[in-house]
């Protein structure tokens, strides 16, 4: 019991949360709110029997990816958005996009509980087929072994992300 | 214990937020969050299913997909650097450059 | 154990280059010029030399790339696509001040992630290899910093692209949960065993792997993105994106839609028939309204992935060698056109509205024949590849009984024809802007690979049978 109700918990400040981040005019209102959120989130990834999972999410996620977001918030100076020039930079921000895009939205949601209610092995509870427990040792056995090709892609992928945001963000005046 | 289409429901409906999320707000920086949401629902269908199947492919493909938000996170707010730089000191009627 | 390295080869020469040139950008003496291009273009060929060595020889290492014969036909083109790319660069960097270690690196780097698309097995390598030719793009295409212009486009496509990957990664993440495994040939197996059930989140997770391609191929309606980040992108990474992208995606779309997905191509072929149909018409009819050269071949692009989605529909014999000899074809001049609008450029102005082009060929003959050609064959008229390519592709649509799509296709190129024709009217144009200037010498680096891209087209245009031949022997491998 106190298992379903820390599920309903976590799953509303999840979503509460969410919600709210895209309701904030503040942006950094916004990220300290998708901070909560994730936070929700690493207790559900605990109930799923995935700590490592859970910590990763809180180290990774709300320690360096939003600390960044909040660097660059606070860099650029911009807690106050609607900036009218911006409108034009963005390429679904159109009277009929945009509430053709919410639309879309919402038929994700309706076709997706459509398609979980079809489906008859939704209604198991998870726990039953516990194989494993999120033991980190085995995890890294795993991720060594029948994932050594996409670990070593991530190694491409963060070098290429690493050049790119040098080359973007620096300075005009530091090239020749 | 929770059933399985509970937590598929609560992905669905984060990723539903997300996708929201980046058709109306303006701001630069919320769409990247929503975008940072989208993933993180997916996250969560991730784990669960891997919870459900046993074994650990669910998790580990978490990890992969944190890496990918990370290398996506850095790359678009260089981007939103570079344009908060040209909207500095630039006239903004540049932006009209490029029509829609 | 040497074995299960193999697959990997090409993809690690191309990295090694990559590393290469920003090992010799960065302990480069200031103010040294370093033909850091050059190491690039070694490394592509090292590459191009290790996928011809893999042919036939159905490599897979660690499971999870897959050196078959499709894998290594698009290897090559994209690898083709890399060395016209460098050598269409060299004069373009220096006169745009592009910061030219960054600017090859990540061009390599691009083309290693878009040689694991096209090779990977397994759809979380998809996903990642996806994630390094995307990323890499995103910032090529702002990496014009003096540019607003390029900044916005940069965000546009990022934005698209990232919100589409979002999805594109949903639907792997049902395909996970239905079969337990992201190894395509294990989905394979399991949809396999499904085909006459309609479970459907099996449906689910197969739009939303389609929304994720179709966002990439830039099929319509998933096409947004397309124009605006083709105009505000550098003239040459336009020509490389529109073609390594595209291939990249097309060959994993091909991959992951005929092989794993095959047994339930009766749910995804009508909507694809859709996607091909809307694509071909918008992209063309569009595309005539355009007055800057750019949007418009931007427009054609989207039109020639129309093209090859009718080829991914008819899913016959001939229409899966079709999709690989019209990507090979599609690129090489897409490539060349966007090189020559590269050459004509300028720092301070792009020159790339239609009526910059009036009366090119009194002052710049040589580039004003090459574009000819391009235009020739992208309209896809005899003798020239885009031709045969057509030819194939609508051959294989009217044998697998689809032809409405055949005529849609038809009827499209014979309007497409028109706005490549107007721009070949333009360039022989007595008077004009391009007819007064003084002539400028064009680099011999960037004549010489447009002029292997010519070659390329009329061979493939007159002699298209030996290349065919791999192609068929490509898809036969797999499919």
């Amino acid at each position: 019991m106190p298992e379903t109700i820390a599920f309903y918990v976590f799953s509303a400040i999840a979503i509460g949360a969410s919600a709210l981040v895209i309701g904030q005019r503040n942006p950094m209102h916004s990220v300290l709110l998708l901070i909560a959120s994730f936070g929700a989130l690493a207790g559900l990834y605990i109930q799923l029997d995935a700590p490592f999972v859970a910590v990763a999410q809180i180290i990774i996620y709300a320690g360096a990816i939003m600390v960044l977001f909040l660097f660059v918030v606070m860099l650029l100076n911009a807690p106050q958005e609607d900036a009218a020039e911006w409108d034009r930079t963005h390429p679904l921000r159109q009277g009929v996009l945009a509430r053709f895009g919410s639309l879309l939205a919402l038929l994700l949601v309706v076709e997706l509980v459509w398609a979980l209610l079809g489906t008859s092995d939704v209604d198991r509870p998870v726990g039953e087929q516990a194989g494993a427990a999120g033991s980190v040792r085995a995890l890294g056995k795993v991720l060594f072994t029948e994932y050594v090709f996409p670990f070593e892609a991530t190694s491409v992928l963060i070098l290429v992300a690493m050049v790119g945001a040098v080359v973007l963000a620096r300075r005009e005046s530091d090239e020749s | 214990m929770i059933p399985l289409g509970h937590y598929l429901f609560v992905s669905a409906v984060l990723f539903a937020i997300g996708t929201a999320g980046v058709f109306l707000r303006r701001n630069l920086i919320t769409i990247l969050l929503s975008i940072e949401i989208m993933l993180n629902a997916v996250n969560l269908t991730f784990v669960a299913f891997g919870r459900q199947l046993g074994g650990f492919d669910g998790q580990i493909i978490v990890f992969f997909v944190m890496t990918v938000a990370a290398a996506e996170a850095a790359v678009g707010l260089a981007i939103v650097i570079a344009l908060y730089r040209h909207r500095e000191s630039l006239n903004p009627d540049a932006f009209t450059a490029l029509k829609w | 154990m040497m074995e299960s390295f193999t697959a990997v080869v090409p993809m690690l020469c191309v990295t090694v280059a990559a590393l290469a040139v920003m090992g010799a950008e960065a302990f480069r003496a200031r103010g040294e010029n370093l033909p850091v291009g050059g190491l690039g273009i070694v490394g592509l060929v090292g590459a191009a030399a290790a996928s011809v060595l893999l042919w036939d020889r159905n490599a897979v290492s660690f499971g999870v790339i897959k050196a078959d014969n499709f894998g290594l036909f698009v290897t090559m083109v994209l690898l083709l696509v890399g060395v016209l790319t460098i050598m269409l660069s060299a004069p373009v960097v220096g006169r745009d001040g592009l910061p030219k270690g960054d600017y090859y690196a990540l061009v390599l780097f691009s083309i290693v992630g878009m040689i694991m698309m096209a090779t990977a097995n397994d759809l979380l390598v998809v996903f990642i290899a996806l994630e390094i030719l995307s990323i890499a793009v995103y910032v090529l295409t702002g990496i014009r910093r003096d540019d607003p212009q390029a900044a916005e486009a940069a965000f546009k496509y990022f934005l698209l692209g990232a919100f589409s990957s979002a999805f594109f990664l949903y639907g792997i993440a049902f395909t996970y949960g239905l079969s337990g495994s992201t190894r395509l040939d294990r989905v394979g197996a399991y949809l396999a065993a499904q085909s006459l059930s309609d479970d459907p989140l099996i449906l689910i997770a197969l739009g939303l792997l389609l929304v994720g391609f179709a966002f990439k191929i830039s099929a319509v309606p998933f096409h947004m993105w397309t124009p605006d980040a083709y105009e505000g992108a550098p003239a040459i990474v336009t020509g490389f994106m529109s073609t390594g992208v595209k291939a990249a995606a097309f060959a994993a779309f091909a991959r992951v839609f005929l092989s794993a997905f095959e047994p339930f191509s009766g749910d995804w072929a009508p909507v694809v028939w859709l996607l091909a149909a809307a694509t071909m018409v918008l992209g063309t009819f569009v595309g005539v309204a355009q007055s800057n050269l750019k949007r418009m071949l931007a427009y054609s692009s989207i039109a020639h992935g129309g093209y090859l989605l009718v080829g991914l529909v008819a899913a016959n014999e001939v229409g899966k060698a079709a999709i690989l000899f019209y990507l090979l074809a599609y690129a090489v001049t897409n490539l060349a056109a966007f090189g020559v609008i590269a050459l004509l450029g300028a720092r301070e102005a792009a020159n790339d509205e239609l009526r910059d082009y009036a009366g090119l060929w009194h002052t710049r003959p040589a580039l004003a024949a090459l574009m000819t050609v391009c235009m020739l064959s992208l309209g896809g008229l005899p003798p020239t590849a885009g031709f045969i390519g057509k030819w194939y592709i609508f051959s294989a649509a009217v044998g697998a009984g689809y032809y409405g799509l055949a005529i849609i296709g038809v009827l499209t190129s014979v309007v497409s024809v028109f706005f490549y024709l107007r721009v070949v009217v333009m360039m022989y144009m007595a008077d004009g802007p391009a007819a007064t200037s003084a002539p400028v010498e064009t680099p011999r680096v960037a004549l010489a690979a447009l002029a292997a891209a010519v070659a390329v087209i009329f061979y493939l245009g007159v002699l298209p049978a030996r290349i065919l031949d791999l192609a068929v022997a490509s898809v036969a491998t797999i499919f």
